[in-house]
């Protein structure tokens, strides 16, 4: 096995541990806790009413603007790193070829500025 | 930990013990961190309770020194609710999922010089990676409990969380332009030479005025870093999924006992990893202010401190700042945020490429 791929094998354990470790919490409380449920606590928590309806309802479409930025603006900064850690190398043309993706991506993020998606009331 | 010559599963008595080592060692750091959680828990809380002029927690064991022990019995005693309406697996697979990505995070941090579970030459990248991920937990678990509380909750959770996601990320790329690597250890070794070596306060290297210039953007960058630091971990004054005076307490309103604990330990495991990626990024790591560290027991104590004093000041923000509304939320981290860390990537950039070979 390639020695970088070496490294991976510990992350793997630890998740494992991780998720060990979290199963046992919950199923400790499962085999020690009390377990005696009724119908008043088992509804939906609404301050004391019965639930109005599901809540699985509609929300507020800005939400999904804020994820859809996040995903131009996250993929823009994956893409940033390893141009940042060999800059050194790419130098000046390097430099100036990421200043022209970067000033593609500021004319988007202007207009949307502009267009309210910004925007909360 | 680094450069192992054997192939282990080729010469498998060697790669036996490697990966028993190893467990070791990942076992030893696990038992640390909840170690740590348990007393900056309690020393949250009393930071709190002293700023209120209350005692806070002084009852189980020396000045309430053993508080968090007895949560924690309490909670694996206490009834698993799962309401009628929720998405049973989903529900219980959430706070297992935030727990996890907590863990895991830390992985690639090191504690200390050599002290790392693994040694990723793109530790930072596999850290960003991990932490976008955590929002799954959140919005699984306010979805799945099919609550209005819960389900509104883990919606300005998550809006809140990639928001802030970005403005780190940007900020380690300015990191990175200057270290030009992506392995903490050697993000941290760049910082060696003393205090004004390390990343926040390079700006106190005044001999270089181009190192000055550099050191100011990234002063701006620490403080950029650290604020959206408390939006991201959800810390007042941005705890607006759980503002209590609204949403009760945001997605975990309908989680109880062990499923709620593992939630809890999942978002202190990530405050605390937002402490030690301050230290390790801007405040020197393991390194003293006046020379590089060697001893991994002593650098580990330098570090140990460090993230404990950070803690510190998140406990201090807590406790005195009032909470922010959510379109101010928003508009700072999209509006002035984001454009001041993308002109410091590309102040930065210029100092790597332009001024370091003039300076």
């Amino acid at each position: 096995m390639e020695s970088y791929l070496l490294e991976y094998l510990p992350i793997v354990i630890l998740i494992a541990i991780a998720v060990a470790l979290g199963a046992a919490f919950i199923l400790a409380a499962w085999v020690l806790a009390p377990r005696s449920p009724d119908p008043e606590k088992v509804s939906a928590y609404e301050c004391g009413f019965n639930a109005f309806d599901d809540a699985r309802m509609k929300f507020d479409v800005r939400f999904y603007l804020v994820a859809i930025l996040f995903i131009i603006f996250d993929l823009e900064v994956a893409f940033l790193f390893p141009w940042a850690v060999t800059l050194d190398e790419t130098g000046v043309f390097g430099f100036w070829s990421m200043m022209v993706f970067l000033g593609v991506l500021t004319v988007g993020f202007i207009y949307e500025w502009k267009k309210g998606a910004l925007e909360w009331e | 930990m680094v450069g192992y010559d054997f192939v282990p599963f080729v010469e498998w008595g060697t790669g036996v013990e490697w990966t028993l080592m190893k467990v070791g060692q990942i076992l030893a750091i696990v038992v640390m961190l909840l170690l740590t959680l348990a007393y900056i828990l309690l020393f949250d809380r009393k930071v709190w309770a002293a700023v209120q002029m209350r005692k806070g927690p002084n009852v189980v064991g020396p000045f309430g020194t053993l508080q968090s022990f007895a949560d924690f019995f309490k909670f694996v005693l206490k009834e698993i609710v799962i309401p009628a309406g929720a998405n049973k697996t989903v529900f219980l697979l959430a706070p297992l999922l935030t727990f996890t990505l907590a863990f895991a995070a830390w992985a690639v941090v090191p504690i200390a010089p050599g002290w790392v579970i693994s040694d990723l030459n793109v530790g930072i990248l596999y850290l960003f990676a991990i932490s976008s991920l955590g929002v799954y937990g959140i919005i699984m678990g306010g979805w799945a409990s099919n609550s209005k509380y819960p389900f509104l909750g883990s919606l300005r959770s998550a809006a809140q969380m990639v928001s802030y996601e970005v403005s780190i990320g940007l900020v380690i790329i300015t990191v990175l332009l200057v270290v030009g690597s992506m392995n903490l250890g050697a993000i941290v070794d760049a910082q060696s030479g003393g205090l004004h070596t390390w990343h926040a306060f390079k700006f106190l290297n005044v001999t270089e005025p181009a190192t000055v210039a550099v050191g100011v953007v990234l002063f701006v960058m620490f403080v950029v870093f650290f604020v959206s630091a408390l939006a991201e971990t959800n810390r007042p004054p941005f705890d607006l999924p759980e503002a209590e005076s609204e949403l009760v307490a945001g997605y975990q309103v309908e989680y109880s006992s062990t499923p709620y604990l593992l939630f809890m330990i999942g978002e202190y495991l990530n405050i605390v990893l937002m402490c030690a990626l301050i230290t390790l990024l801007f405040l020197g790591g393991w390194h003293l202010p006046w020379g590089a560290v060697n001893d991994p027991w002593l650098g580990f104590l330098v570090f140990y401190v460090k993230l404990w004093l950070v803690f510190f000041v998140f406990a201090m923000v807590k406790a005195i700042v009032p909470r922010f509304r959510y379109d101010q939320l928003m508009r700072i981290g999209w509006k002035i945020f984001l454009p001041t860390s993308l002109v410091a990537v590309v102040l930065v950039a210029a100092y790597v490429v332009f001024g370091r070979g003039a300076a």
